[in-house]
């Protein structure tokens, strides 16, 4: 390695230290034996087991993992469909329906989260379903998952050899056995990758679920969030940290499932 | 339009004698929107035959392979593949197999896998498929390479594989659309004269698409040189180049000097000509079209076949003196650039002798154009 620019050096480590410095900051506590207070008392795991034992917690954690899962699942399923249907077939329109996938992406979070709350509270007083709880939840959060799994999926499919396909049907293989044989084993990582990130997404959100959860749909991110209202405590440290460990565990997957099946 | 009648009348079995051919094309067109790719494009390759779609890029040589294929649909007109009408017969119904130009290996199954891929959509009893298989891994060399994912390979052994997966099906006829272009120099010389030897052995009909007339020379039967959508013209390769019918093939097919001319007497099998090199002298050939004083044609002589003298004999016909203005050294050759009191011409001379030999530039030498080295063209 040459000598690089001391300038560079510096303030990319400025950037790196300003971006992780709060998440550092975080994990670090969490082991922090002090209960209150910015000063060092030793190690300890004692928050993390405090956590264990917090019922609250823990129900709070089934729900993110039950509402992330349920999204996922249906996101996946329909923004795969959506973002093969937008690579294969040009119809009229085609510009216009691909251009308004990206609009969810941009749209404020809050926008969406009141947009979804006026949507339930209209179809209640239609239909009397829709009571605010954990379907309201997965249906607003598979609303903005599916434009990030559709992405993903077709930009996957973009970037596959259309002789792939043609080598196929040349080799005797019909419509269906072309798609099952050659197209889906090739899209599975990007329909991986899509799910890995709507899961995080699910998980991390707090916008939506805070508008459309009802009793007893608390999850993780609503739950620090009244707990930090009463002030910041430990184990929501801890909390914190294991969700920030999450993250990065499906982070690191969506990385190796692109790199390991590299085409 | 007579095309069209005699394949109609060579599907009557009673009319039948020679063996049907392996594919007929009668009249078959593909427009792209306002581009024509391929303008009634008539065929017939036989049984057996290695076979050269030859042309520039954008001629329509792989338009009228994928048309074979099934990958894709000709606007009008006939074809037949083994006698049997190909329309309406979707791609993965048709006997052929093709070796894609980008190799298309699936990218998520091993070697093995990618082998058996068609001998699998034929439902091939598992134990023929494996000893199919087997055999044509051990005709090609790839018997050590079973497992590797395709990403594992080189161009080579892409190449390979590839030809492996599509002859594993015995396929009645073989399309390959440019499968060396990816490779070096000396692995495409060497992969052709192995395809060349691997097609005399199988004896399954190719039909091999290429833009590069040394490997169509080395390896066709025949070959068709395609312009523009069109077959420009079809034959064996010595035919195509000692006797090109049109100016576009003359200059395609390796290098020519091209020499406008005037008609000035005609005096049985030989034509006399007014050029910018002064009046010459050639040899019609047998199939002429008629000529009379005071037509314009066209002229082409290969510029190996012009012959470079140092002594003056005015006896000599088709002679005129020249500077050498420009050469290039090859190696087995010395390429001149000459320049007549009309113009430039190309000579190029084998270079026979050992040591240092041929003539320096600036030098004054004849030229001689022999009566039977000049070739009339159409255009």
């Amino acid at each position: 390695m040459h000598a690089r620019s001391k300038t560079l050096t510096t303030s990319a480590a400025v950037i790196y230290a300003f971006l992780y410095a709060p998440i550092a900051i975080v994990v670090v506590f969490s082991f922090n034996a002090a209960r209150h207070g910015a000063g060092w008392q030793g190690f300890t795991l004692h928050w993390y087991r405090t956590l264990l034992a917090n019922e609250q917690a823990l129900s709070a954690a089934r729900n993110s993992l039950l509402l992330a899962i349920c999204s996922t699942v249906i996101a996946t399923v329909l923004g795969t469909m959506l973002g093969f249907g937008l690579n294969r077939y040009r119809f009229r329109g085609h510009r216009f329906v691909s251009r308004i996938l990206y609009l969810p992406v941009f749209i404020p979070d809050i926008v969406m989260a009141v947009s979804l709350l006026l949507l339930y509270s209209l179809l209640r007083q239609w239909s009397g379903l829709f009571q605010l709880g954990m379907t309201t939840m997965v249906l607003g959060h598979v609303t903005f998952q599916i434009p990030f799994v559709a992405i993903i999926v077709r930009a996957r499919l973009a970037g596959l050899n259309p002789a792939l396909e043609e080598a196929a049907h040349d080799l005797g293989a019909n419509g269906w056995q072309t798609f099952w044989r050659v197209t889906f084993p090739l899209m599975i990582p990007g329909v991986l990758a899509g799910a890995m990130l709507a899961f995080t997404l699910s998980l991390d959100d707090f916008v939506v679920s805070f508008f459309t959860s009802g009793p007893g749909s608390t999850t993780l991110p609503i739950l620090i969030y009244s707990s930090v209202k009463r002030g910041i405590t430990p184990d929501i440290n801890a909390l914190s940290t294991l969700m920030i460990a999450a993250s990065a565990l499906a982070a690191v997957t969506v990385t190796l499932l692109q790199r390991n099946r590299k085409v | 339009m007579h095309l069209t009648a005699e394949l109609k009348r060579k599907a009557d079995p009673v009319a039948t004698s020679a063996p049907t051919p392996a594919i007929e094309m009668a009249e078959i067109s593909r427009r792209f929107g306002d581009v024509t790719a391929l303008a009634q494009v008539s065929l017939s390759v036989r049984r057996g035959e290695f076979f050269s779609l030859l042309g520039p890029s954008g001629c329509g040589k792989t338009t009228l392979l994928r048309i074979i294929a099934g990958l894709d649909i000709p606007d009008e007109g006939i074809l037949r593949i083994a006698g049997q009408d190909a329309a309406g017969l979707p791609a993965h119904k048709r006997p052929v197999n093709t070796v894609f130009q980008s190799y298309a290996l699936f990218p998520h199954l091993n070697v093995r896998e990618n082998l058996e891929f068609g001998l699998r959509m034929k439902k091939t009893p598992p134990a023929e498929r494996a000893r199919r298989v087997s055999e044509i891994m051990e005709l090609v060399e790839i018997s050590e390479l079973s497992s590797r994912r395709p990403s594992q390979l080189s161009g080579g052994q892409m190449q390979r594989v590839a030809l492996a997966r599509a002859i594993v099906n015995q396929p009645q006829v073989l399309l390959l659309d440019e499968p060396l272009g990816a490779l070096d120099l000396k692995l495409r010389k060497q992969l052709q004269l192995e395809l060349h030897a691997l097609q005399q052995r199988l004896g399954t009909t190719f039909i091999y698409v290429t833009h590069d007339q040394e490997e169509a020379l080395v390896m066709s039967d025949r070959i068709a040189v395609m312009n523009a959508g069109r077959i420009e013209q079809l034959g064996a390769g010595c035919d195509l180049y000692e006797r090109p019918r049109t100016r576009f093939i003359a200059q395609f097919l390796g290098s020519c000097n091209i020499l406008e001319a005037a008609v000035q007497g005609r005096t049985g099998g030989r034509l006399e000509v007014r050029t910018k090199f002064g009046n010459l002298e050639m040899d019609l050939g047998p199939s002429a079209r008629p000529l009379s004083p005071g037509d314009a044609c066209t002229l082409a002589v290969r510029p190996e076949k012009v012959a470079l003298r140092v002594d003056r004999n005015p006896h000599n016909a088709n002679c005129f003196p020249a500077r050498v203005a420009e050469l290039i050294y090859t190696g087995s050759e010395t390429q001149y650039h000459l320049e007549a009191a009309g113009g430039m011409l190309k000579a190029w001379v084998l270079n026979t002798r050992v040591g240092h030999q041929g003539l320096h530039a600036g030098e004054e030498i004849q030229v001689q154009l022999r009566s039977d080295a000049l070739i009339l063209l159409d255009d």
